[in-house]
Protein backbone atom coordinates (compact mmCIF):
# COMPACT_ATOMS: atom_id res chain seq x y z
CA UNK A 1 0.00 0.00 0.00
CA UNK A 2 2.88 2.10 0.92
CA UNK A 3 6.45 2.27 1.55
CA UNK A 4 6.25 1.87 5.60
CA UNK A 5 3.37 -0.17 5.39
CA UNK A 6 3.61 -2.90 2.57
CA UNK A 7 1.27 -5.39 4.04
CA UNK A 8 -0.96 -2.79 4.94
CA UNK A 9 -3.79 -4.97 2.91
CA UNK A 10 -2.69 -8.06 4.79
CA UNK A 11 -3.94 -6.53 8.51
CA UNK A 12 -7.23 -5.36 6.59
CA UNK A 13 -7.50 -9.01 5.78
CA UNK A 14 -7.00 -10.30 8.78
CA UNK A 15 -9.36 -7.76 10.57
CA UNK A 16 -12.35 -8.47 8.47
CA UNK A 17 -11.64 -12.42 9.11
CA UNK A 18 -11.74 -11.74 12.71
CA UNK A 19 -14.66 -9.48 12.46
CA UNK A 20 -16.90 -10.82 9.81
CA UNK A 21 -19.96 -8.90 10.76
CA UNK A 22 -18.44 -5.53 10.95
CA UNK A 23 -17.39 -3.66 7.28
CA UNK A 24 -14.08 -1.89 7.12
CA UNK A 25 -13.49 0.92 4.41
CA UNK A 26 -10.29 1.95 3.07
CA UNK A 27 -9.95 5.46 2.40
CA UNK A 28 -6.78 7.48 1.17
CA UNK A 29 -6.95 11.44 1.81
CA UNK A 30 -3.34 11.00 0.95
CA UNK A 31 -2.50 8.25 3.43
CA UNK A 32 -4.30 5.07 3.00
CA UNK A 33 -6.09 4.26 6.17
CA UNK A 34 -9.00 2.13 7.48
CA UNK A 35 -11.81 3.53 8.42
CA UNK A 36 -13.32 1.46 11.99
CA UNK A 37 -17.03 1.93 13.07
CA UNK A 38 -16.75 3.80 16.40
CA UNK A 39 -18.51 1.15 18.50
CA UNK A 40 -15.83 -1.49 17.72
CA UNK A 41 -12.83 0.70 18.03
CA UNK A 42 -12.04 -0.96 21.49
CA UNK A 43 -12.38 -4.41 20.68
CA UNK A 44 -9.85 -3.47 17.09
CA UNK A 45 -7.62 -2.25 19.05
CA UNK A 46 -7.17 -5.07 20.90
CA UNK A 47 -7.48 -7.53 18.31
CA UNK A 48 -4.05 -5.39 16.29
CA UNK A 49 -2.14 -5.60 19.70
CA UNK A 50 -2.56 -8.84 21.03
CA UNK A 51 -2.72 -11.24 17.63
CA UNK A 52 0.55 -12.75 16.87
CA UNK A 53 1.74 -12.02 13.31
CA UNK A 54 0.26 -8.28 13.99
CA UNK A 55 1.59 -7.19 17.42
CA UNK A 56 0.66 -3.72 17.14
CA UNK A 57 2.38 -3.10 20.19
CA UNK A 58 3.31 1.29 19.82
CA UNK A 59 0.87 3.67 19.55
CA UNK A 60 2.32 6.44 18.01
CA UNK A 61 -0.61 9.04 17.97
CA UNK A 62 -3.85 9.77 17.96
CA UNK A 63 -5.07 13.15 16.73
CA UNK A 64 -8.18 14.32 15.99
CA UNK A 65 -9.20 16.17 12.50
CA UNK A 66 -12.44 19.04 12.53
CA UNK A 67 -13.82 18.37 9.01
CA UNK A 68 -16.69 20.75 9.56
CA UNK A 69 -19.88 18.11 9.63
CA UNK A 70 -17.86 15.59 11.56
CA UNK A 71 -14.61 14.98 13.38
CA UNK A 72 -12.23 11.71 12.33
CA UNK A 73 -10.14 10.96 15.19
CA UNK A 74 -6.81 8.89 13.91
CA UNK A 75 -4.86 6.46 15.34
CA UNK A 76 -1.50 5.67 13.95
CA UNK A 77 0.47 2.85 15.50
CA UNK A 78 3.67 0.49 14.42
CA UNK A 79 4.46 -2.79 15.21
CA UNK A 80 7.62 -2.82 16.63
CA UNK A 81 8.31 -6.69 16.50
CA UNK A 82 7.43 -6.75 13.00
CA UNK A 83 8.64 -3.59 11.69
CA UNK A 84 5.21 -2.11 10.02
CA UNK A 85 2.78 0.71 10.98
CA UNK A 86 -1.28 0.79 10.52
CA UNK A 87 -3.33 3.41 10.32
CA UNK A 88 -7.21 3.31 10.92
CA UNK A 89 -9.73 6.09 12.00
CA UNK A 90 -13.39 6.93 13.84
CA UNK A 91 -15.39 8.69 12.04
CA UNK A 92 -17.67 10.77 14.65
CA UNK A 93 -20.52 13.45 15.05
CA UNK A 94 -19.28 16.93 16.15
CA UNK A 95 -21.77 17.14 18.77
CA UNK A 96 -22.18 14.96 21.93
CA UNK A 97 -20.49 12.10 20.10
CA UNK A 98 -18.08 10.17 22.49
CA UNK A 99 -15.44 7.34 21.53
CA UNK A 100 -14.39 4.29 23.41
CA UNK A 101 -11.06 5.15 24.64
CA UNK A 102 -8.06 2.70 23.85
CA UNK A 103 -6.30 3.49 27.31
CA UNK A 104 -6.45 -0.29 28.24
CA UNK A 105 -5.00 -1.28 25.08
CA UNK A 106 -1.92 1.36 24.62
CA UNK A 107 -1.11 3.38 27.80
CA UNK A 108 0.09 5.77 25.65
CA UNK A 109 -3.57 6.88 24.68
CA UNK A 110 -4.26 8.54 28.30
CA UNK A 111 -2.50 11.98 27.22
CA UNK A 112 -3.85 11.87 23.33
CA UNK A 113 -7.45 11.46 24.08
CA UNK A 114 -7.08 13.95 26.54
CA UNK A 115 -5.69 16.11 24.42
CA UNK A 116 -8.05 15.85 22.12
CA UNK A 117 -10.69 16.43 24.53
CA UNK A 118 -9.20 19.68 25.32
CA UNK A 119 -9.04 21.29 22.33
CA UNK A 120 -11.58 19.47 20.42
CA UNK A 121 -14.03 18.71 22.65
CA UNK A 122 -14.23 14.94 22.11
CA UNK A 123 -15.12 13.00 24.78
CA UNK A 124 -14.14 9.17 25.37
CA UNK A 125 -15.25 6.85 27.10
CA UNK A 126 -13.86 4.56 29.80
CA UNK A 127 -11.03 6.90 29.87
CA UNK A 128 -9.43 7.06 33.51
CA UNK A 129 -9.03 10.46 33.80
CA UNK A 130 -10.42 12.81 30.85
CA UNK A 131 -10.00 16.45 32.16
CA UNK A 132 -8.05 19.32 30.19
CA UNK A 133 -4.26 18.78 30.00
CA UNK A 134 -2.99 21.73 28.50
CA UNK A 135 -5.16 24.62 28.71
CA UNK A 136 -6.08 25.47 32.46
CA UNK A 137 -9.21 24.30 33.50
CA UNK A 138 -11.35 26.70 34.40
CA UNK A 139 -11.30 27.38 30.25
CA UNK A 140 -14.30 27.97 28.38
CA UNK A 141 -14.37 26.14 25.36
CA UNK A 142 -12.52 24.16 22.80
CA UNK A 143 -10.26 26.03 20.75
CA UNK A 144 -9.10 24.44 17.98
CA UNK A 145 -13.19 23.18 16.54
CA UNK A 146 -13.03 25.62 13.49
CA UNK A 147 -15.80 27.27 14.36
CA UNK A 148 -13.70 28.47 17.78
CA UNK A 149 -13.46 32.48 18.07
CA UNK A 150 -11.15 34.43 20.11
CA UNK A 151 -13.65 36.46 22.51
CA UNK A 152 -14.13 39.70 21.39
CA UNK A 153 -11.65 41.52 23.80
CA UNK A 154 -8.28 40.67 23.34
CA UNK A 155 -6.83 38.74 26.98
CA UNK A 156 -3.54 38.72 27.88
CA UNK B 1 14.88 64.34 35.02
CA UNK B 2 17.63 66.90 34.84
CA UNK B 3 20.59 66.51 36.84
CA UNK B 4 23.11 68.59 35.89
CA UNK B 5 26.57 68.60 37.92
CA UNK B 6 29.52 70.29 36.42
CA UNK B 7 27.47 71.11 33.28
CA UNK B 8 26.87 67.67 32.40
CA UNK B 9 22.90 67.16 31.66
CA UNK B 10 21.19 63.54 31.43
CA UNK B 11 20.14 63.08 28.23
CA UNK B 12 16.38 62.21 28.28
CA UNK B 13 15.70 58.63 27.92
CA UNK B 14 18.84 57.55 28.94
CA UNK B 15 18.61 54.14 30.27
CA UNK B 16 20.53 53.21 34.24
CA UNK B 17 22.89 50.72 33.78
CA UNK B 18 23.98 51.24 29.93
CA UNK B 19 27.59 52.48 31.20
CA UNK B 20 27.15 55.66 29.69
CA UNK B 21 28.47 59.21 31.66
CA UNK B 22 25.06 59.47 32.68
CA UNK B 23 25.67 56.81 35.15
CA UNK B 24 27.99 58.37 36.78
CA UNK B 25 26.44 61.31 36.86
CA UNK B 26 23.43 59.76 38.45
CA UNK B 27 25.42 58.16 41.07
CA UNK B 28 27.40 60.99 42.21
CA UNK B 29 24.68 63.78 41.94
CA UNK B 30 23.06 62.98 45.35
CA UNK B 31 19.68 62.03 43.00
CA UNK B 32 20.52 58.52 44.48
CA UNK B 33 22.06 58.67 48.14
CA UNK B 34 24.59 55.78 47.87
CA UNK B 35 26.44 55.51 51.43
CA UNK B 36 29.49 53.23 51.50
CA UNK B 37 27.41 50.27 52.67
CA UNK B 38 25.32 50.77 49.93
CA UNK B 39 28.09 50.25 47.74
CA UNK B 40 29.45 47.43 49.16
CA UNK B 41 26.29 45.67 49.92
CA UNK B 42 25.08 46.11 46.20
CA UNK B 43 28.72 45.21 45.13
CA UNK B 44 27.86 41.97 47.10
CA UNK B 45 24.59 41.59 45.83
CA UNK B 46 25.08 41.89 41.93
CA UNK B 47 28.93 40.08 41.81
CA UNK B 48 27.07 36.32 43.29
CA UNK B 49 23.60 36.28 41.37
CA UNK B 50 22.13 32.95 41.60
CA UNK B 51 19.82 32.35 38.52
CA UNK B 52 16.54 30.22 39.61
CA UNK B 53 16.28 28.08 36.76
CA UNK B 54 12.65 28.59 35.62
CA UNK B 55 13.36 27.54 31.61
CA UNK B 56 9.58 27.41 30.04
CA UNK B 57 10.55 26.92 26.57
CA UNK B 58 13.01 27.35 23.86
CA UNK B 59 14.97 30.32 25.47
CA UNK B 60 15.44 28.07 28.31
CA UNK B 61 17.97 26.16 25.68
CA UNK B 62 20.20 29.45 25.60
CA UNK B 63 19.78 29.69 28.96
CA UNK B 64 21.76 26.16 29.04
CA UNK B 65 24.17 27.33 26.19
CA UNK B 66 24.67 30.47 28.74
CA UNK B 67 26.24 28.59 31.56
CA UNK B 68 28.26 25.79 29.25
CA UNK B 69 31.88 26.87 28.93
CA UNK B 70 32.08 28.86 25.82
CA UNK B 71 29.51 31.57 27.34
CA UNK B 72 30.04 30.55 30.53
CA UNK B 73 27.39 32.88 32.79
CA UNK B 74 29.60 32.02 36.24
CA UNK B 75 31.83 34.34 35.40
CA UNK B 76 29.34 37.04 35.92
CA UNK B 77 28.78 35.54 39.68
CA UNK B 78 26.16 32.96 38.14
CA UNK B 79 27.82 30.14 39.51
CA UNK B 80 25.10 27.68 40.15
CA UNK B 81 21.48 27.86 38.92
CA UNK B 82 19.46 26.92 42.11
CA UNK B 83 16.23 24.55 41.55
CA UNK B 84 15.00 25.79 44.60
CA UNK B 85 13.39 29.21 44.49
CA UNK B 86 14.12 29.40 48.34
CA UNK B 87 17.99 29.52 47.48
CA UNK B 88 18.06 31.94 44.05
CA UNK B 89 17.80 35.67 43.89
CA UNK B 90 17.67 36.39 40.33
CA UNK B 91 14.38 34.48 38.19
CA UNK B 92 15.06 34.50 34.34
CA UNK B 93 12.05 33.44 32.73
CA UNK B 94 13.19 31.87 29.63
CA UNK B 95 10.17 31.28 27.58
CA UNK B 96 6.65 30.98 26.61
CA UNK B 97 4.49 31.96 30.45
CA UNK B 98 1.24 29.90 29.42
CA UNK B 99 -1.87 30.44 31.37
CA UNK B 100 -1.78 27.64 32.64
CA UNK B 101 1.53 28.31 34.04
CA UNK B 102 0.90 31.55 35.01
CA UNK B 103 -0.30 31.00 39.25
CA UNK B 104 3.17 28.57 39.88
CA UNK B 105 5.03 31.47 38.46
CA UNK B 106 3.63 34.19 40.70
CA UNK B 107 3.90 31.59 43.77
CA UNK B 108 7.68 30.77 42.73
CA UNK B 109 8.45 34.38 42.84
CA UNK B 110 6.80 34.81 46.06
CA UNK B 111 8.80 32.07 47.82
CA UNK B 112 12.25 34.15 46.39
CA UNK B 113 13.53 35.87 49.52
CA UNK B 114 14.48 39.74 48.87
CA UNK B 115 16.92 40.81 47.36
CA UNK B 116 15.36 39.37 44.05
CA UNK B 117 15.66 40.56 40.76
CA UNK B 118 14.43 39.27 37.52
CA UNK B 119 14.81 39.16 33.31
CA UNK B 120 12.54 38.85 31.32
CA UNK B 121 14.26 36.30 28.80
CA UNK B 122 13.08 36.44 24.95
CA UNK B 123 9.66 37.78 23.26
CA UNK B 124 7.45 35.58 24.88
CA UNK B 125 8.74 36.58 28.36
CA UNK B 126 8.68 40.28 27.69
CA UNK B 127 5.38 41.09 25.71
CA UNK B 128 4.03 37.52 24.45
CA UNK B 129 6.49 37.11 21.62
CA UNK B 130 4.78 35.93 18.23
CA UNK B 131 1.68 34.72 20.24
CA UNK B 132 -0.52 37.77 19.71
CA UNK B 133 -3.83 37.45 20.92
CA UNK B 134 -3.59 33.74 21.92
CA UNK B 135 -5.78 31.63 23.83
CA UNK B 136 -3.69 30.96 26.12
CA UNK B 137 -0.22 32.86 25.96
CA UNK B 138 -0.03 35.51 29.02
CA UNK B 139 1.57 38.40 26.86
CA UNK B 140 4.59 39.35 28.80
CA UNK B 141 6.02 37.90 32.48
CA UNK B 142 5.34 41.15 33.65
CA UNK B 143 1.81 41.12 34.14
CA UNK B 144 2.39 38.88 36.98
CA UNK B 145 5.92 39.57 38.01
CA UNK B 146 8.00 42.98 38.18
CA UNK B 147 10.74 42.55 35.71
CA UNK B 148 14.03 44.44 35.84
CA UNK B 149 14.89 43.78 32.74
CA UNK B 150 14.03 42.89 29.13
CA UNK B 151 15.84 40.71 26.63
CA UNK B 152 14.38 40.88 23.15
CA UNK B 153 14.97 37.96 20.57
CA UNK B 154 14.01 34.75 19.79
CA UNK B 155 15.59 33.41 21.36
CA UNK B 156 18.35 35.98 22.46
CA UNK B 157 21.70 34.56 21.80
CA UNK B 158 23.13 33.54 25.17
CA UNK B 159 26.00 36.80 24.32
CA UNK B 160 22.86 38.93 24.61
CA UNK B 161 21.54 37.16 27.75
CA UNK B 162 25.04 38.17 29.29
CA UNK B 163 24.36 41.49 28.16
CA UNK B 164 21.15 42.17 29.86
CA UNK B 165 22.99 40.39 32.87
CA UNK B 166 25.41 42.78 32.80
CA UNK B 167 22.77 45.74 32.78
CA UNK B 168 21.21 44.23 35.74
CA UNK B 169 24.03 44.59 37.70
CA UNK B 170 24.72 47.70 36.49
CA UNK B 171 21.59 48.73 37.82
CA UNK B 172 21.98 47.24 41.12
CA UNK B 173 24.70 49.08 41.30
CA UNK B 174 23.24 52.48 40.94
CA UNK B 175 20.54 51.54 43.22
CA UNK B 176 17.57 51.08 41.21
CA UNK B 177 17.27 47.52 40.98
CA UNK B 178 14.81 47.31 44.15
CA UNK B 179 11.96 46.37 42.49
CA UNK B 180 11.01 44.18 45.23
CA UNK B 181 11.22 46.90 48.13
CA UNK B 182 10.69 49.80 46.46
CA UNK B 183 7.30 48.42 45.00
CA UNK B 184 4.23 46.91 46.09
CA UNK B 185 4.36 43.37 45.38
CA UNK B 186 2.09 42.88 42.17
Amino acid sequence: MSDTNPDGDTVVEQLRAAFPTVSFRMVDPGVPSCVVPTEQVADVASFLKSTPGLDFNYLASITAIDYLDRFDVVYQIRSLVHNQDFIFRVEVDRDGATVPSVTRTWRAADFQEREIFDLMGLEFSGHPNLSRILLYDEFDGHPLRKDWRLPAEPRS
Amino acid sequence: MDIIRLGHKVREGSIPGDGSPDDEAVLHSGLVQLTTLDHALNWARRSALWPLSFGLACCAIEMIATGTSRYDISRFGAEVFRPSARQADLMIVAGTVTRKMAPAIRRIWDQMPDPKYCIAMGGCASEGGPYVNAYNVVQGSDQIIPVDIYIPGCPPRPDALLDGLMKLQRKIDLGKADSAFSRESR
